[in-house]
């Protein structure tokens, strides 16, 4: 098709740009006045709305609804935990949206998979790197014994040799459903720890 | 497809060129002499009608009696391909002649080998262990290591 007069094309009609300009002054001229902040209720709802609860039962509850888990997934068991956080299993509803790229930022490490003797020192070293208070869950039969290469030269026989566990999910791999569970688990342990520490005990021998 | 040469064909084209080298030839392979193996791999590389310009892969197996180590060339030209293989003998001080010279893929699994197998490759500008840690005790794939 043959275009005649390319300028008709690419700039608009003068009606239109009338209109426009109409719009426009209507706005600026019913927009004088700046809009009013309604907030009188503000002192009243502080009065209503306070509640009386325990410091350990807030700040547990601030921390087991957004453990940030850490990329830290040496082997297959990895493929689950994508299947977890995928949208059919929902990770995100457990507040793991995140799967932490930086230790500095996570909360809880996820051992999904066989750890050999040569990786070992650099989980020690992420696990070192994560901010207090950090939890683990041992994802899989190699992550909690090593599995079927348990008697390997390369292999750690459990993620317990190198750093402190929380919670186990046997499987290989686990069904997804298993570690929610194991997820869950975890969040009814941090709901039960003590945020505060009973300072006597900091004294005696344990 | 990618054609299989046979290993008699290849074998009697190499007796020609280095007479000797050759210890024996079937459908599927031919066995080199270690000392031959980097001129027979050159000239494999390098002659007109075979030009072999791909490593696919080196591995190595334990005979107990002797070691053979493993290469599969292709030639991404011709879309043919060859294995050929070189034999040690004894369980220590074991060498091969390093062919990352003609194929940089060679790098890493000559290392792997000699991590895993205890093979060194004489002339590898990096010959140490790549899997295991610097002081592991044996060589892990070899039958007698338990």
């Amino acid at each position: 098709m043959e275009v005649s007069s390319d300028r008709e094309y690419i700039y608009s009609s003068t009606e239109l740009d009338r209109y426009e300009g109409q719009v426009i002054e209507e706005l600026k001229a019913s927009s004088q006045e700046s809009i009013p902040d309604p907030d009188e209720w503000l002192d009243e709802e502080l009065k209503r709305n306070i509640l009386l609860t325990t410091v350990d039962a807030v700040i547990n509850w601030a921390r087991r609804s957004s453990p940030w888990t850490v990329i830290c997934f040496p082997a297959c068991c990895g493929i689950e935990v994508m299947g977890v956080s995928g949208p059919r299993f929902d990770l995100p509803r457990f507040g793991m949206d995140i799967l932490r790229a930086s230790p500095r930022q996570a909360d809880l490490m996820i051992t999904a998979g066989t750890l050999t003797w040569k990786m070992a020192p650099n989980v020690r070293r992420v696990y070192n790197q994560m901010a207090e208070p950090k939890w683990v869950i041992a994802m899989g039969a190699c992550a909690i014994s090593g599995g079927i290469f348990a008697s390997s030269y390369s292999v750690v026989p459990g993620w317990n040799k190198i750093i402190p566990v929380d919670v186990y999910v046997p499987g290989c791999p686990p069904r997804p459903e298993a570690l929610i569970h194991g997820i869950r688990m975890l969040q009814r342990k941090i709901a039960r720890t003590p945020v505060v520490p009973d300072l006597p005990q900091l004294f005696t021998e344990r | 497809m990618t054609v299989a040469l046979s290993g008699k064909e290849i074998a009697s084209q190499i007796e020609e060129k280095f007479p000797g080298s050759v210890i024996e030839s079937s459908q599927e392979s031919l066995v080199v002499k270690t000392d031959s193996l980097l001129p027979v791999a050159a000239y494999l590389k390098d002659t007109d009608n075979l030009k072999f310009d791909y490593l696919n892969y080196i591995t190595a197996v334990d005979y107990y009696s002797y070691f053979e180590v493993v290469y599969q060339l292709t030639s991404l030209e011709h879309n043919h391909t060859v294995v050929i293989k070189t034999r040690c003998h004894g369980r220590e001080n074991l060498s091969v002649p390093s062919v990352t010279g003609l194929w940089q893929g060679a790098d890493f699994q000559e290392r792997e080998i000699y991590d895993l197998m205890g093979i060194k490759f004489e002339g590898h500008p990096n010959m140490k262990r790549i899997l295991l840690w610097e002081g592991f005790q044996g060589h892990p794939l070899r039958k007698d290591y338990l």
